[in-house]
């Protein structure tokens, strides 16, 4: 079982990251399990999700407390929360930000960064104040942990992106191509 | 075809395939994406149905008590409040014996108020005289919604039934599904036959009459009786659904059952932890096994006889509180014992109210008191994960 | 959770203080007070409210204004403990006196 924790603001699309990600571990023939976590909605305040990916049917409905990796979408929220509260030892932290991986002084796991923010803007998804990134992400996701391929992941954004599914697909596709691994 | 879908997502796709025809629903959190879903599926003509936007959830089943009369296919959602404001006119649905399927988006009461999961709202709807089926995950809530209109619709039923999934553990949670196709779900339910009677002008009848004492009893035995008939027609509809489409579906699953000395009781989401849980037991050499209950009414009182009679200890694990008593379930299944010779200790564990979190560390506190019941007396009614002191100081006890 | 009262009442009023909502803020706007007129067009539109109108003789003086006339009036200012971040001052401001940046924290 590999658990997986989304860090976003409301509005920005965690939900949909971790929704396509159980989509698309289930075409490379995984079973999955996507939630958010259960809190009343409110745009801009630090909102979490989660994916559950298995090669056995998935009955567990707790909550994950010790991700195996977190995807974090909006860089300003580590000064408000630990994202790597209950993360494993060794484990995997993507980071949308413009930094380098040893610039953000994580020690203990295993930290990928992709400017996420700029690829999005690039490819004209959301607007310039309000980028949208859940879809490039993935793409660095599927780059740092590996364990959904990437063409996956494109397959599971062009069915399921709300709107412009194929600048959606090439923003995850860029980031793939982008992202800078720590380790 | 597998389908990635949230629960609320197979309440809608249910209604679906079993072609309902008319859907008057009032939106409340968490159900509110299933009459979304649906006007979606009309909207984009996949789904020929009426939608009926009501101003409350007590419009909402007045006007499927108004279609159903009519000799229509009727489903609708609802949750918490929402199925808390029916409650007066649930009586009239039974009572009318209309085949209504409702969908729960099982969720806690206020005050204080509360989205989260808990079963209080439809356990608190129990002797309204609806049928009542709870899911363990999206692919049963599914299947149980097209079976509901299947018994429902037994000629020896007729009797509306509530189809519950837990408040966003399953409702807002995606997961992969099998989807039937159109064809296989027509095949299986057939065309919809309504009551011998119905609302037409061309054959005027009065529904809703006058029942007095006279009469009254005779009404409510009837009712109690294809209460009884429906334990029949739920075995016969899981077994033909099962040859049909290969999901096994019983009023009650055991699970390791055969040989444990402590056996859990659940319903809903929470079993799939549990089974976990008990994979983790099981490992430990502890004799351990659990039923699940998918159908809560007409309670399954012989198969729990038959599942639970050689356990020594019966952990009643549920998300409802009577007040005043205990869980409705341990409260039910104690009854059910009442007159045999032979019978397990029950202890009853009140977990996950109003959203709390159900996990492992919640499981083994329910372990160690039921554990601890097999070699001496306990508390009937165990409270776990509470905060007690903080509550004792609040009302005054030290 | 230590406190439970009995009905879940809550007895502090205005304790909703305590939840500082600008943490939920991406984009910050940002006051030029050169360009501004002092006019309280953002301070009638903020919807939480957090901007803040101060009526001291001091702050009206020693803030930089547009025109010097202009310092006999209110001054507005940001406050960052709940301003949400929505952009609609920056959106109103009849002179773009308010630049809306991203936050650096």
């Amino acid at each position: 079982m590999y658990e997986v924790r989304f860090h976003g603001r409301g509005g920005q699309g965690a939900v949909t990251a971790a929704n396509i990600l159980a989509i698309a571990a289930v075409k490379q023939g995984f079973y999955s399990q996507s939630f958010p976590y259960f809190g009343v909605e409110r745009r801009g305040a630090p909102v979490q999700a989660f994916t559950r990916i298995d090669d056995k049917r998935i009955d567990l409905r707790m909550n994950v407390y010790e991700p195996d990796a977190v995807v974090v979408l909006d860089p300003t929220l580590m000064s408000v929360i630990d994202v790597t509260q209950g993360l494993k030892e060794g484990g995997i932290i993507i980071i949308n930000t413009a930094k380098k991986p040893e610039e953000l002084g994580f020690s203990g796991y295993k930290v990928a960064t992709v400017n996420a923010t700029e690829i999005a803007i690039e490819h004209r998804l959301g607007s310039q104040a309000a980028p949208i990134v859940n879809t490039a992400i993935l793409g660095a996701y599927s780059k740092a942990v590996g364990n959904v391929k990437i063409e996956h992941v494109l397959e599971a954004i062009r069915e399921n992106a709300p709107a412009k599914k194929e600048e959606n697909a090439k923003a995850a596709e860029a980031a793939y191509e982008k992202t800078v691994l720590g380790w | 075809m597998k389908a990635m879908i949230r629960g609320n997502e197979s309440i809608a796709y249910a209604f679906k395939l079993a072609r309902v025809q008319v859907v008057p629903a009032y939106p409340i959190t968490p159900s509110t994406l299933v009459p979304e879903k649906i006007s979606e599926f009309i909207a984009n003509g996949e789904m020929k149905a009426e939608f009926v936007p009501v101003e409350s959830e007590h419009s909402a089943i007045s006007a499927a008590i108004g279609a159903s009369a009519r000799g229509v296919r009727v489903g609708t959602a609802t949750a918490s409040q929402g199925l808390a404001l029916m409650h007066e006119v649930l009586f009239i649905a039974s009572g009318m014996r209309l085949p209504i399927v409702m969908g729960i988006g099982n969720r806690a009461l206020s005050a204080p108020i509360n989205i989260w999961c808990d079963h209080q709202d439809s356990m608190s709807q129990r002797d309204t005289g609806w049928m009542q089926f709870y899911g363990e995950n999206n692919q049963e809530g599914l299947d149980l919604g097209i079976m509901a209109f299947k018994i429902a619709e037994d000629k020896r039923v007729l009797l509306p039934a509530m189809v519950g999934l837990d408040a966003f553990v399953l409702t807002h949670t995606v997961e992969p599904v099998d989807m039937p196709e159109q064809s296989e779900v027509d095949d299986f339910l057939g065309e919809f036959k309504p009551n011998y009677v119905t609302l037409d002008p061309n054959k005027p009848a009065t529904l809703g009459s006058f029942g007095f004492p006279e009469h009254y009893t005779e009404f409510r035995f009837a009712q109690w009786v294809a209460m009884e008939q429906a334990k029949k027609v739920i075995d016969e509809v899981f077994e033909e659904f099962e040859k049909k489409f290969g999901r096994k579906y019983r009023k009650v699953m055991p699970e390791h059952t055969e040989d444990a000395d402590i056996i859990f009781v659940t319903m809903g989401s929470m079993s799939g932890t549990m089974r976990e849980y008990i994979k983790k037991l099981r490992a430990q050499g502890k004799k351990v096994g659990m039923v699940k209950i998918t159908v809560f009414r007409p309670f399954p009182k012989e198969e729990l006889i038959e599942a639970l009679q050689n356990a020594k200890v019966v952990a009643v694990v549920e998300r409802n509180i009577s007040m005043g008593f205990a869980g409705a379930v341990y409260g039910e299944l104690a009854a059910t014992f009442a007159n045999k010779s032979k019978k397990p200790k029950f202890v009853d564990f009140i977990v996950g109210l109003g959203g709390r979190d159900i996990t492992f560390n919640t499981l083994e506190s329910v372990y160690k008191v039921a554990e601890k019941a097999l070699t001496q007396d306990v508390d009937d009614v165990n409270w776990i994960d509470v905060n007690k002191e903080a509550v004792y100081k609040s009302e005054g006890l030290q | 959770m230590e406190l439970i009262t009995r009905g879940a009442v809550i007895t502090e009023p205005g304790n909703a203080v305590e939840n500082k909502t600008g943490s939920w803020r991406v984009f910050k706007p940002v006051i030029n007070y050169e360009k501004c007129i002092r006019c309280m067009i953002c301070w009638q539109y903020c919807p939480e409210p957090a901007i803040l109108k101060l009526e001291d003789e001091k702050t009206k003086k020693e803030t930089p204004a547009a025109k010097d006339a202009l310092k006999k009036l209110p001054v507005v200012q940001i406050d960052y403990d709940y301003c949400k971040g929505c952009g609609i001052c920056a959106n109103e401001c009849p002179v773009k006196a308010i630049d809306f940046v991203m936050e650096e924290r």
